[in-house]
């Protein structure tokens, strides 16, 4: 006779069960590292981090380490290349979902805005420093490194302002056309406010991208390190535009290469609570963005 | 904002005019992109091709011997190229499978509670500057590998020790790299799979773990391997993080060799190189360059192809 077995009794899987562990082992492998490294750099950063390290540049004379003049280049940067960037790309985008008709040219810039995205900082420091540097002769400067960033961070503008475009309801438009706006007004009017929050979460992202930048500063911005010059009436805040500059980043592998670990791991742990900023400040706004949806 | 030549009531010559304009220029912005790819398209070609003149092509890609500062110098760059394209398949080959089960668990197996928070962790993981991720790797993990070799060249008096600063350093170091990349796309992948897919495999009798691997991932296929082509393309990409850790030194690609990949190579020695080893450099920029290229036609390949599966 055989065995009465009820459809209620489960077979054991050993597969499953192994799978499982994979499953479990993988996660916790890449969770404690991914933990211990933001704990170990927070842990050894946090000590180097005081005021003077904050205000103060490097002085070979005092023998002291501060990181002022790359936070001030870190912000030039910053300002200029979305100063540049952000026009361009929210008019691409404005073009690519508002004027476009699918062809070709479409295609083209839709692929060669992904081939932008995905062509590493190294080759853009690369043609940066031949174009911008040697051919338009602008060599190592703050104003060369932006503009190279301007190059790469231009699809993240781009894609964001797209996807928020796509989310305006099209009833929007047809209701502004519909009264009489002109396509202009309408855009000028009705699309970009509406579109708002998700072109700031592009300038967010892209700061995010031009904090971490190293490769394609290294050739482009230099590594200068100390403050601009007030000058008498303060043309020295825009000589600095044309002068060498190295950012967080750069000052960070240098620092590395020079294994002063203590300064690295300080400005490790000021970009860390940058980018923690950054992610925040993203988040939020997606939320409220989600909200008006 | 109350200017008249912008006003909806304008006239109809006014209006066409700034309609025109504004198209005008947005056109222009739209083919920004454009012109940024072709003029370095162009000036990478421009710049990389006159060392293959100079050198000779067979002599720089398939010559093994770097040594551009030597009297007699020669520029052979096969060992960096094997070097870029090896490490790159190994730190797909750790990352990606690590990468895609944690995404898995974050997806299906994690409580609700812990997910919540390991994601926000991930993607603060992603936006670390790579420079950081090199720092960690040259004080913690090179001392670690130090020792791994000291205990397996034991006996041997041929090895040049390297202090830790070889392939496999490098390796490991790129695959935590982009792991958060991979962990973010692919988990997204996962979670866009419909869950009646789910529910029906569910029904039919199938566990959790058949229903995971047997359904969810091919379900989710394309845009897993979506996370992997960017995976390949920011590990081959990557040039200041492994700077220091691969150790620099143009030899095979062996775990315990001292390495150069084709980033570390440029950003080496860029700063101090002229004439013949400049344009060398520039023709490693342009083999990179290449090797992007490909892998993007690639993406954008399997990008059209998830759309199709999508559609249908």
């Amino acid at each position: 006779m055989p065995i009465v077995k009820s459809i209620y009794d489960k077979r054991p899987r050993p597969l499953d069960a192994i799978l499982y562990c994979i499953i479990y082992f993988c996660a916790s492998i890449s969770i404690i590292t991914l933990a211990g490294i933001v704990t170990y750099v927070t842990m050894r950063g946090i000590s180097s981090v005081n005021w003077n390290f904050l205000t103060t540049v490097r002085s070979a004379i005092k023998g002291t380490f501060g990181i002022a003049g790359n936070i001030v280049n870190t912000v030039y940067i910053i300002i200029i290349t979305l100063i540049i960037v952000v026009p361009f790309g929210v008019g691409a985008a404005i073009y690519l979902s508002e004027y476009a008709k699918p062809g070709k040219l479409v295609s083209l810039i839709e692929f060669t805005t992904e081939t932008l995205a995905g062509i590493p900082s190294i080759i853009f420091g690369l043609f940066g420093f031949v174009f911008f540097g040697t051919t338009l002769k602008l060599g190592f400067s703050i104003l060369t490194g932006s503009l190279t960033l301007v190059i790469m961070v231009l699809p993240l503008i781009t894609r964001n302002t797209q996807e928020a475009l796509k989310t305006v309801p099209s009833s929007y438009r047809s209701g502004a056309l519909g009264i009489g706006a002109t396509k202009w007004y309408m855009i000028r009017t009705i699309l970009l406010p509406s579109a708002m929050p998700g072109i700031i979460t592009g300038i967010i992202l892209s700061v995010g991208r031009i904090v971490g930048e190293s490769a394609a500063l290294f050739f482009t911005a230099g590594s200068g390190y100390l403050l601009p010059k007030l000058g008498n009436y303060g043309e020295g805040l825009f000589e600095k535009v044309l002068q060498p500059g190295g950012t967080l980043t750069i000052q960070l592998f240098l620092s590395m290469e020079k294994a002063e670990y203590d300064n690295a791991f300080g400005i490790a742990f000021v970009l860390l609570v940058i980018v923690f900023g950054i992610n925040m400040l993203t988040k939020f706004l997606s939320k409220k963005f989600n909200v008006n949806k | 904002m109350s200017d008249k030549s912008f006003s909806i009531i304008g006239t109809y010559k006014t209006k066409n005019t700034v309609e025109r304009t504004a198209e005008i220029i947005f056109i222009a912005c739209a083919m920004f992109a454009v012109i940024a790819v072709f003029s370095i398209t162009i000036y990478m070609i421009i710049s990389g091709t006159p060392a293959i003149f100079q050198v000779g092509l067979k002599d720089i890609l398939f010559g093994t011997v770097w040594k551009p500062t030597a009297e007699n110098p020669s520029y052979g760059i096969l060992y960096v190229i094997l070097t870029s394209i090896v490490g790159t398949i190994l730190s797909i080959l750790i990352g990606v499978p690590i990468g895609l089960m944690t995404a898995v668990f974050l997806a299906e197996t994690a409580p609700k509670r812990l997910a919540g928070i390991v994601k926000p962790a991930v993607e603060l993981l992603a936006g670390i500057p790579s420079v950081v991720y090199g720092l960690l790797g040259i004080l913690l993990l090179s001392p670690v590998i130090y020792k791994l070799e000291l205990f397996v060249f034991k006996g041997s008096s041929t090895h040049q020790y390297t202090g830790g600063s070889n392939l496999i350093s490098a390796v490991l170091v790129l695959s935590i790299m982009i792991l958060p990349t991979v962990i973010n796309i692919s988990e997204t992948a996962l979670k866009a799979v419909p869950v009646q897919y789910k529910h029906a495999s569910l029904a039919l009798g199938a566990t959790h773990i058949q229903t995971i691997f047997k359904v969810i991932i091919p379900a989710a296929k394309s845009g897993i391997v979506t996370a992997i082509v960017l995976g390949v393309g920011r590990a081959i990409g990557e040039a200041m993080a492994i700077t220091l850790v691969a150790g620099n030194g143009a030899n095979i690609p062996l775990p315990f060799n001292s390495v150069r990949f084709l980033t570390t190579a440029v950003v080496s020695e860029m700063s101090y190189a002229e004439g013949t080893h400049k344009n060398v450099l520039f023709t490693i920029g342009l083999v990179l360059f290449a090797f992007i290229m490909l892998i993007n036609i690639v993406l954008n390949k399997v990008m059209k192809g998830g759309k199709k599966d999508a559609d249908s």
